[in-house]
């Protein structure tokens, strides 16, 4: 993972600070709080279903759906990124489905992610080759997203988010879907790289071994009330 | 208040766009009529306001049997469809017959209605096959019968060949509306309380579904009642239908019968709202009976014969109007054939060989203008909902109500007016004028089938490429369109269909100097040869035909490599 987060990341690491945010419904208040979370740490929200975490992350990544009234303010480092578009906010996000695009391989996938700057076919096919390896799924470059098992879809996509060159990282019970085994193994995997990367990660959970793995802060919310 | 993401407020709505698009010409359209009905159209000399016009409509003869026929037609089309529709739907809806049925009855959609009309003309005729297959053994004939079948005066063979076509579309558009419906629980919940199925689904869940596809049912009731083509096929003669009539004066020669046009044209308008109205009656009548229905608890326990009944009525659109196709295909290669012989005695290339090369200009005509109409509304709609975002396509906004704009008037009362401004405005007819005829009615169907895909598509993956910091429109080509391609294709026969299915407009705005399938095959039902009709209908029937299989090939061999893409 180091070579492709030295030939991908754009300055040092810096950190994530969530400055008084609060999200509301309707005049509700779904949640509120403050954080900062240090280059590769990884902050734990836990909370039960509908109490807003997904929202959380959708705010912090910017697709906040216009129904909802949110204040506060991203930063990135000492840079204020509220007001960024979501596509210039450089942040990285997995699902609880890999969610690779079904109409290109898994190379092609890698490829759509690794950022513009990277120039060349070749050099960027390499980056995308030393990815999969890296996940050992060296060789499956050609191959049909569809064919592979749950277990390497998951990989694919990490590593797709990985060779993005994200700023930051928000994960959405990323593990949720996978079976146990497998689950702990994917956990491992995610964290230490993200870790290695030197990315700050919020995590959405409502697994305490995923706060457990994840080895940071953890910040509780409560069903639709103010933490 | 971050709200980076959400598209920047567009200056123009997307809705309002569309509302523009189809809204516009189809005003314009009417306002076209109108004037002229008052005698005022200074390009024929008309500088005077007058009501001699409809004094002249008014003298003709038989004019209110016209109007009477048609509008009974298409009350009666209308009634019986969505009976046929609804109880089939309340008797079946999450059972294994209905997934058949379905599979039967969707191919139907993409016959144009005039291939539709003439197969059903074919099979029922006193010299069709029908009465060839009974005779002369049951019957005695051995020579047709004088029958008045089709064309009979009280318009039921053409009854009977709008249903063929209106139920397909209803139900499709019920189909639709289906997965917002808790069937599942309302079936459970009505059947531990006793209900018949039919009872059951009547009470909970037809009003829902009901005013889903309220809209449509209006369609078709202005279809129905405003019908041309498939009119001239199947409806009375002598006095033929007041829409069939205005089409003939709407392309005479003598210049003036476009006043006597044009008023009868706003008299069509007027017999759509009297249908509407008539129409919002049975809508009352029909809620009221319900209310009595629920509230006197009856069970209705026994409804397997009903059921039954619907289930055999969807059947038999089908079967009609493909067994249909098949003897208007027999036709085409027959040779001599004499009644009452059920099969040719002999087949021959012969029609196919003669009638192709004369066909040739009239589908080249048609396959461009379909190719064209169809990509223009497929770039249209794309663009649409792109602009107004999964959202607004969901929503009822006024904007997405317009799609039904000009299938909600009758297509004589604001085409006609169209081909008028053409005209003054001092254009010829040409391809262009007709192709925008043609967009204004492809562009809802190929709205509607997409919108609901575009809907469905997991937003999630465009948030994970809006993450790589791609843009909105490389989201677009890269993400979305890719993985909605089987969509847009299906979307665009759809479009292709509808254009290939066109009489009316062509009719009219190509003022007879395009000539396409469409028009040519209904312009041979009048004493036509037919040998002749079989090779165009089916011509006709074969095009939309093509377009579905296009569309459902090439995601298999663009995606050969790619599971998750074929299917």
């Amino acid at each position: 993972m180091q070579e492709i987060a030295e030939a991908n990341s754009s300055a040092g690491a810096k950190s994530l600070t969530l400055s008084n945010v609060e999200i509301r419904l309707g005049g509700r208040a779904l949640l509120a709080l403050s954080a900062t979370v240090m280059p590769g740490e990884i902050l734990t929200v836990m909370g039960p279903s509908g109490s807003g975490k997904s929202t959380l992350l959708a705010y912090v990544g910017g697709f906040l759906d216009p129904a909802f009234d949110a204040s506060g303010r991203v930063l990135i480092g000492d840079e204020d990124i509220t007001e960024l578009a979501s596509n210039r906010r450089h942040v990285g996000i997995l699902f609880q489905d890999p969610l690779l695009l079904p109409h290109l391989s898994v190379g092609g996938n890698l490829l759509f992610a690794i950022p513009q700057r990277v120039k060349g076919h070749k050099a960027r096919r390499e980056l995308a080759e030393a990815a999969l390896e890296e996940v050992e799924l060296a060789g499956f470059f050609d191959r049909d997203p569809e064919t592979l098992s749950g277990g390497q879809k998951a990989r694919v996509a990490l590593q797709r988010v990985l060779v993005s060159a994200p700023r930051f990282l928000l994960l959405d019970e990323p593990f949720s879907k996978l079976d146990a085994a497998l689950r702990q193994q994917t956990r491992e995997l995610v964290f230490s790289k993200a870790k290695a990367a030197g990315l700050p990660t919020i995590l959405v959970t409502h697994d305490s071994a995923d706060a457990k793995g994840a080895g940071g802060p953890v910040i509780e919310i409560a069903a639709g009330e103010e933490v | 208040m971050a709200r980076p993401t959400s598209p920047r407020r567009p200056i123009f709505n997307a809705n309002r766009l569309l509302a523009l698009i189809l809204g516009l010409p189809v005003l314009a359209g009417v306002a076209g009529t109108l004037l002229p009905a008052f005698g005022y159209l200074p390009a024929l000399g008309g500088f005077r306001f007058t009501l001699d016009h409809f004094a002249e409509l008014a003298g003709l003869p038989h004019i209110l049997r016209s109007t009477l026929t048609g509008l009974a037609a298409g009350l009666v089309t209308t009634s019986i469809a969505v009976t046929i529709v609804g109880i089939f739907m309340a008797g079946f809806a999450g059972s294994p017959i209905f997934s058949r049925v379905q599979h039967m009855v969707s191919p139907l959609l993409a016959v144009p209605h005039a291939a539709a009309a003439f197969a059903l003309a074919f099979l029922i005729a006193p010299s069709g096959f029908v009465l060839r297959l009974v005779s002369p053994e049951m019957t005695g004939f051995s020579r047709p019968p004088q029958w008045l079948v089709p064309n009979d005066p009280l318009g039921l063979s053409l009854i009977a060949g709008l249903i063929t076509k209106e139920v397909p579309f209803l139900f499709l558009v019920a189909l639709a509306a289906c997965p917002q419906l808790p069937l599942r629980q309302s079936r459970q919940l009505t059947a531990a309380l006793g209900y018949g199925r039919l009872s059951g689904f009547l009470i909970s869940l037809w009003p829902a579904l009901y005013r889903q596809i309220r809209l449509a049912v209006f369609a078709v009731l202005v279809y129905s009642v405003s019908v041309v083509d498939v009119a001239i096929v199947l409806g009375p003669q002598l006095p033929t239908t007041l829409p069939v009539r205005i089409a003939r004066w709407a392309s005479d020669p003598e210049l003036l019968a476009r006043f006597l046009a044009s008023a009868a044209a706003l008299l069509q308008l007027a017999v759509v709202v009297a249908a509407m109205a008539t129409w919002i009656l049975i809508e009352r009548l029909g809620k009221l009976l319900l209310t009595r229905l629920t509230s006197s608890g009856r069970r209705f326990r026994s409804d397997g014969a009903v059921r039954l009944a619907s289930a055999l009525a969807m059947a038999a659109c089908a079967i009609l109007v493909f067994l249909g196709l098949a003897i208007l295909g027999l036709w085409s290669v027959a040779g001599f054939w004499p009644f009452p012989d059920a099969l040719p005695a002999s087949v021959t290339p012969r029609t196919w060989l003669r009638t192709l090369p004369l066909l040739g200009a009239a589908l080249g005509t048609t396959i461009t203008l379909a190719l064209f109409a169809a990509s223009l509304a497929l770039l249209t709609a794309i663009l649409l909902l792109h602009r107004n975002g999964a959202k607004g396509s969901a929503g009822n906004g006024i904007g997405y109500k317009s799609l039904y704009l000009p299938l909600l008037l009758p297509e004589i009362s604001f085409v006609f007016g169209l081909q008028i401004l053409i005209a003054a405005a001092g254009f010829k007819p040409a391809f262009a004028s007709v192709l925008a005829a043609h967009y204004l009615f492809v562009l809802p169907y190929v709205l509607l089938s997409l919108a609901a895909p575009w809907r469905e598509l997991d937003p999630r993956f465009e948030r994970i490429a809006a993450g790589f910091g791609k843009s909105s429109l490389r989201i677009l080509l890269t993400v979305r369109l890719p993985m909605l391609f089987r969509a847009c294709l299906t979307a665009f026969a759809v479009g292709f269909s509808v254009s290939i299915s066109l009489y009316l407009p062509t009719l009219l705005i190509g003022a007879g100097r395009l000539t396409t399938i469409a028009t040519e095959t209904v312009a041979l039902s009048s004493g036509g040869d037919r040998r002749v009709i079989g090779v165009y209908a089916l011509v006709q029937a074969f095009l939309p035909f093509l377009a579905f299989l296009v569309a459902s090939l090439a995601p298999q061999l663009l995606f050969r490599n790619r599971r998750a893409m074929r299917t």
